[in-house]
């Protein structure tokens, strides 16, 4: 794998710290005018998601992590694994509860979405920014109401539980930010 | 590339930058101390090993030498000094390589003046003036002058004078800040750099000007030894809102203990594998002829442009940083 120095780490660039594959946040640049330089650098965990800052002699340099991130399409929950396929090359991968993390409420069956795979082996998954789920439970609205003021709770077939207007109903489909797990509006059949 | 053409400043930062040039000429003309040009490409360059420098080749046929773009106009000033030019003040480029990120330009714009028979706090209060006048816009709220013992003491309950690893080592890991025991072993310098930087500096906030004097004698630079405390020299450093904005001295004038520090330097570039430093035997000799007790300071005029301005980056006030150069 290459071998990155301060100077060439930017926002994106995937490297191995502590044995962990980690992507540069930030990186800045801190130099007394008469002194020693250093880079104060900004870096996710891939593996655990924290974010830690780090300083690094300028100059000093770290092992690229082998990281990339595959669209994929999501297949199905076997229990234990959750199974990926690249549409293209129809290779699977499978991914644990703890892996998949949060995605797993977004996720339905067929639907496209971006596994990082470290060293090939699925790190995290990531769902699509916005997905279309139906509604499986959530009271019934208040007659005449359109504003979407207010709003109530809805569960998705997924498992998701969303904040949607008065006025949308059990059994309609609407589309959500997975980004943000906001309601976006509902989708016409 | 296509929008690269572009400067990365606005055209309202143009006429900020020409008028505070304008406000600075202004400044040192009614205090009569005079405008000097020095030459950027020298044949010597500072042998500061934390100061990496540009260098070129002359052409000249049978004078083909390395030329050296120059990290400061200290030196060249320094000469002039010597030769009886009294108070002068320069503002010109400066040249440090491979320094580039929010806060840094290899190219920046320095204002340096030198000040006949000026101490330290005198030197400071001129300082004071005149960024009251520069930041008017902004404003100043409040200056103040500690030492570099009092405000490093005040900010992490260390001793900058005297060096403990333990008590330094234990800080730094305190502080979540491990990995600065191997970034400066045992370099008291270095834990300086380190724990000033990232412990000390960003304290500096609220439009305040801070002066921070009284440098430990580890980071005496170009200052001359205190006489009632050689633990310390008579640098000062000025900050505002975590940015450092200069770097002044009360000059040391003995030929002798430049001498010395040129070659202790010389030997750290060559300890670290740096490129060969060309030693400034002119400014030594001008050293030698007497170089009038003086003060001097250097202050970045892009880093003042963006404390005026409040804007996040250099580019912001620079026309065209080094990467659309």
């Amino acid at each position: 794998m290459a071998v990155y120095s301060t100077n060439e780490f930017k926002s994106g660039l995937k490297i191995m710290l502590d044995n962990d594959p980690c992507a540069i946040i930030d990186n800045e640049f801190v130099k007394p005018g008469k002194g020693q330089a250093f880079n104060r650098v900004k870096i996710r965990n891939l593996k655990t998601g924290r974010v830690i800052e780090r300083t690094f002699k300028s100059g000093e340099s770290l092992e690229g992590a082998d990281v990339i991130d595959m669209d994929m399409q999501y297949l199905y929950n076997d229990g234990e694994f959750r199974h990926f396929m690249v549409q293209d090359t129809f290779e699977q991968y499978q991914a644990d509860s703890k892996t998949v993390g949060d995605a797993a409420q977004w996720l339905k069956d067929q639907d496209p979405c971006i596994v990082t795979l470290w060293n090939d082996s699925p790190l995290a998954v990531t769902p699509a920014n916005f997905v279309e789920l139906a509604i499986i439970e959530t009271d019934p609205g208040v007659r005449g109401d359109t504003s979407g003021g207010g709003g109530k709770p809805a569960k998705l077939e997924t498992g998701a539980v969303v904040r949607v207007p008065l006025f949308v109903q059990q059994g309609e489909v609407i589309k959500v930010d997975t980004r943000t797990g906001e309601y976006i509006s509902r989708v016409k059949e | 590339m296509q929008g690269d053409w572009q400067p990365t400043c606005s055209l309202a930062m143009l006429r900020l930058r020409a008028q505070m040039l304008q406000q600075i000429r202004e400044f040192f003309a009614e205090r009569q101390v005079l405008e000097v040009e020095t030459p950027l490409l020298g044949q010597a360059i500072g042998t500061d090993p934390q100061l990496q420098f540009f260098s070129t080749q002359y052409g000249l046929p049978s004078h083909e030498q390395r030329l050296f773009l120059q990290t400061s106009p200290e030196f060249a000033m320094k000469r002039l000094l010597a030769a009886g030019s009294g108070s002068i003040y320069q503002i010109c480029k400066a040249f440090r390589n491979g320094e580039a990120g929010r806060f840094h330009n290899p190219e920046f714009t320095l204002l340096e003046w030198y000040r006949l028979d000026f101490d330290l706090q005198q030197l400071m209060d001129e300082v004071e003036a005149l960024l009251q006048l520069l930041l008017q816009a902004m404003p100043l709220t409040a200056c103040q002058r500690i030492s570099y013992q009092a405000v490093f003491y005040q900010h992490t309950g260390l001793d900058a004078l005297v060096f403990s690893l333990d008590a330094y080592r234990d800080f730094a890991i305190a502080k979540g800040l491990p990995e600065a025991v191997d970034i400066c072993g045992e370099n008291h310098a270095i834990w300086l750099d380190f724990l000033f930087s990232h412990c000390v500096q960003p304290m500096f906030t609220g439009n305040t000007l801070t002066m921070v004097f009284a440098y430990p004698a580890c980071q005496s630079s170009l200052a001359r030894t205190n006489v009632d405390n050689t633990l310390v020299t008579e640098r000062v450093e000025l900050f505002i809102n975590g940015v450092e904005l200069g770097n002044g001295y009360h000059e040391l004038t003995d030929a002798v203990e430049q001498n010395r520090r040129f070659d202790a330097e010389l030997t750290q570039r060559q300890q670290w594998q740096l490129p060969v430093a060309e030693k400034d035997q002119r400014l030594l000799a001008a050293l030698q002829s007497g170089l009038p007790n003086c003060s001097g300071i250097a202050i970045g005029i892009d880093r003042l442009l963006m404390l005026l301005s409040a804007s996040p980056a250099i580019d912001e006030v620079l026309s065209f940083p080094v990467h659309r150069a």
